[in-house]
């Protein structure tokens, strides 16, 4: 069971201001190694501001104040001492908009080992095609590396900005929506990539598709007005919820 | 049925206002090459002007036009750029940064003969400068950076917030993401505002005619030692630039070719602007090709 698992993330009450508006009242929510986690709720919930606190992404928004614990590997992430330059390496993050880079395919997924310092050709051709495959677009795009990456359709796009995260071996990827400008095909596709990463990567998904959440995930998170209500298995939040609140989002009363 | 008609009666509008530009804008352009043209030969744009005589051309004030062009921008290019990248990335939304916004922008609309003035009285007569290339420079740097700046600064605005997103979720520092990711996406933009400037720059009179000075003293091409009065590097001595001397031939040339050689020298000064223009076009896209990988 994932209870067994080690504790990758653990976020014990946080609680998130924008100015004087309480985004997040008090979230504890663990994440366990090597699972998929959804997280879920109604938009306003707080899902992504929570995701985005992981990384500490909040940071670049004036007027935010976080309180509360997120400890990644025992180190909290708030401690003065923290460099996020170097946890943003650990955590990865995928947009909810494709955002590759306007340079070329090859050196979008590239770009995080070059600024790191890596400069054989014979690595970073190495890291192109792992982490391409990976990302399951390799046999898409294998001949044509050296064109804008701004050439291709959403989908590949998207499955270019996962390979420019794999690139730099995070121990963690979030994702906010990251489907939710594809179409179903696309992101099916991504979500079949999610399901082969799971060996390697801690994955954390925000979505607002719940089949989305029910097909891939492990454990879902259910975030309404700031709180979170309910955190379980997949299969206990959709067939067997214990609160009421997730039982009438899940049945589509509201939301 | 109407509001059809109206429809071709607007697009009809702005088509003859459309039209009516490019016409004022060619007339000028053929009007100033059909008259010019005709005296603009190598001779022309090699030999001295000659104050008494006929048969000057325009050969120094073209060199003293390039060199302060070249000086001009060598200062006001790299502090544009610190200052735009400032203003777009780093700086805060406070009282401080609008103020400082604000008198860009108010630097921007000043007269250029006030640039000119205040540049006189500055560099020339303060700093001891007197009427030199470096003055002139240096007043063209006021004129000038202003726009460069805010051209700067709109070019890396226009870098969609999800880029920086991008760089920083991707561990890359504050610094990193400008550099790496932002200024080179808003390359095509800052280069294109750089070359229109230098345009800007290169018909400009009025900011330097008590700056620069309005004589173009003779120029020893075989000495290009900076420190030798008569060399054409020297930075210290007086230049008389194209657009300069065009104003002077017309207010008080008593060459007995003034009106061949002004015709000459505006279809020569013409000319270079318009290279600078579709240069701009061009070298963008190109950059753009380069960046991107699309070419």
């Amino acid at each position: 069971m994932a209870d067994d698992k080690n504790k990758i993330i653990t976020a014990s009450d946080v609680h998130l201001f924008y100015g004087r508006f309480e985004a997040l009242k008090g979230i504890t929510l663990d994440f366990a190694q090597k699972d998929i986690t959804a997280l879920i709720g109604p938009s306003g919930c707080g899902k992504s501001t929570f995701l985005r606190t992981l990384n500490r992404m909040n940071d670049l928004i004036p007027g935010v104040t976080i309180t509360g614990n997120v400890m990644l590997h025992g180190k909290n992430i708030y401690a003065p001492a923290t460099d996020t330059v170097a946890l943003r390496k650990e955590i990865g993050m995928v947009f909810q908009q494709p955002n590759p880079f306007p340079f070329s395919i090859y050196e979008n997924v590239v770009y995080g080992l070059r600024l790191a310092g890596v400069r054989d050709r014979r690595v970073l051709d190495e890291a192109v095609e792992t982490s391409l495959r990976q990302a399951v677009i390799w046999d898409e795009i294998k001949d044509k590396l050296n064109q804008s990456a701004l050439s291709l359709s959403g989908g590949q796009q998207q499955r270019v900005c996962i390979a420019r995260v794999l690139a730099v071996k995070p121990d963690v990827i979030l994702l906010d929506e990251p489907t939710s400008a594809l179409d179903p095909i696309s992101s099916g596709q991504i979500e079949n990539m999610l399901l082969e990463l799971r060996d390697e990567y801690t994955i954390i998904l925000v979505t607002h598709n719940m089949q989305q959440a029910s097909r891939i995930s492990d454990k879902t998170a259910f975030f309404l007005q700031g709180n979170l209500i309910e955190f379980a298995d997949t299969k206990t939040i959709f067939l067997n919820p214990h609160e009421k609140e997730t039982e009438d989002y899940i049945s589509g009363r509201f939301g | 049925m109407n509001s059809k008609k109206w429809n071709t009666v607007a697009t009809g509008i702005l088509y003859f206002i459309a039209g009516v530009m490019i016409l004022i804008l060619a007339f000028l352009l053929i009007f100033i090459l059909w008259n010019g043209l005709p005296h603009v030969s190598w001779h022309f744009l090699t030999t001295p002007a000659r104050s008494f005589q006929t048969g000057g051309g325009i050969g120094i004030q073209l060199f003293n036009s390039f060199y302060l062009l070249f000086l001009a921008m060598l200062i006001s290019i790299p502090i544009s750029i610190g200052a735009g990248i400032y203003l777009s990335e780093y700086a805060k939304q406070n009282w401080l940064t609008s103020l400082i916004r604000t008198s860009i922008d108010i630097l921007s609309s000043l007269p250029s003969i006030v640039v000119g003035l205040f540049g006189f009285l500055v560099f020339s007569i303060q700093a001891g400068l007197g009427f030199s290339i470096l003055s002139g420079a240096l007043a063209l740097t006021v004129f000038n950076l202003p726009l460069l700046t805010r051209n700067v600064e709109e070019s890396l605005n226009s870098i969609s917030e999800s880029q920086r997103e991008a760089g920083l979720a991707l561990g890359l520092s504050k610094w990193e993401t400008v550099l790496r990711i932002i200024i080179p996406e808003a390359l095509p933009g800052i280069v294109t505002g750089m070359i229109l400037g230098a345009g800007r720059v290169f018909g400009e009179a009025a900011a330097l005619i008590y700056t620069a000075g309005q004589s173009a003293p003779a120029l020893d091409f075989t000495n290009w030692n900076p420190f030798y009065i008569a060399s054409p590097l020297n930075p210290l001595r007086p230049a008389e630039t194209l657009a300069v001397h065009i104003w002077k031939i017309n207010s008080e040339g008593i060459m007995p070719d003034a009106a061949q050689v002004s015709a000459g020298a505006s279809a020569v000064l013409i000319i270079a602007v318009l290279i600078f223009n579709f240069g701009a076009r061009f070298i963008s896209a190109r950059v753009y090709g380069k960046m991107t990988g699309t070419k």
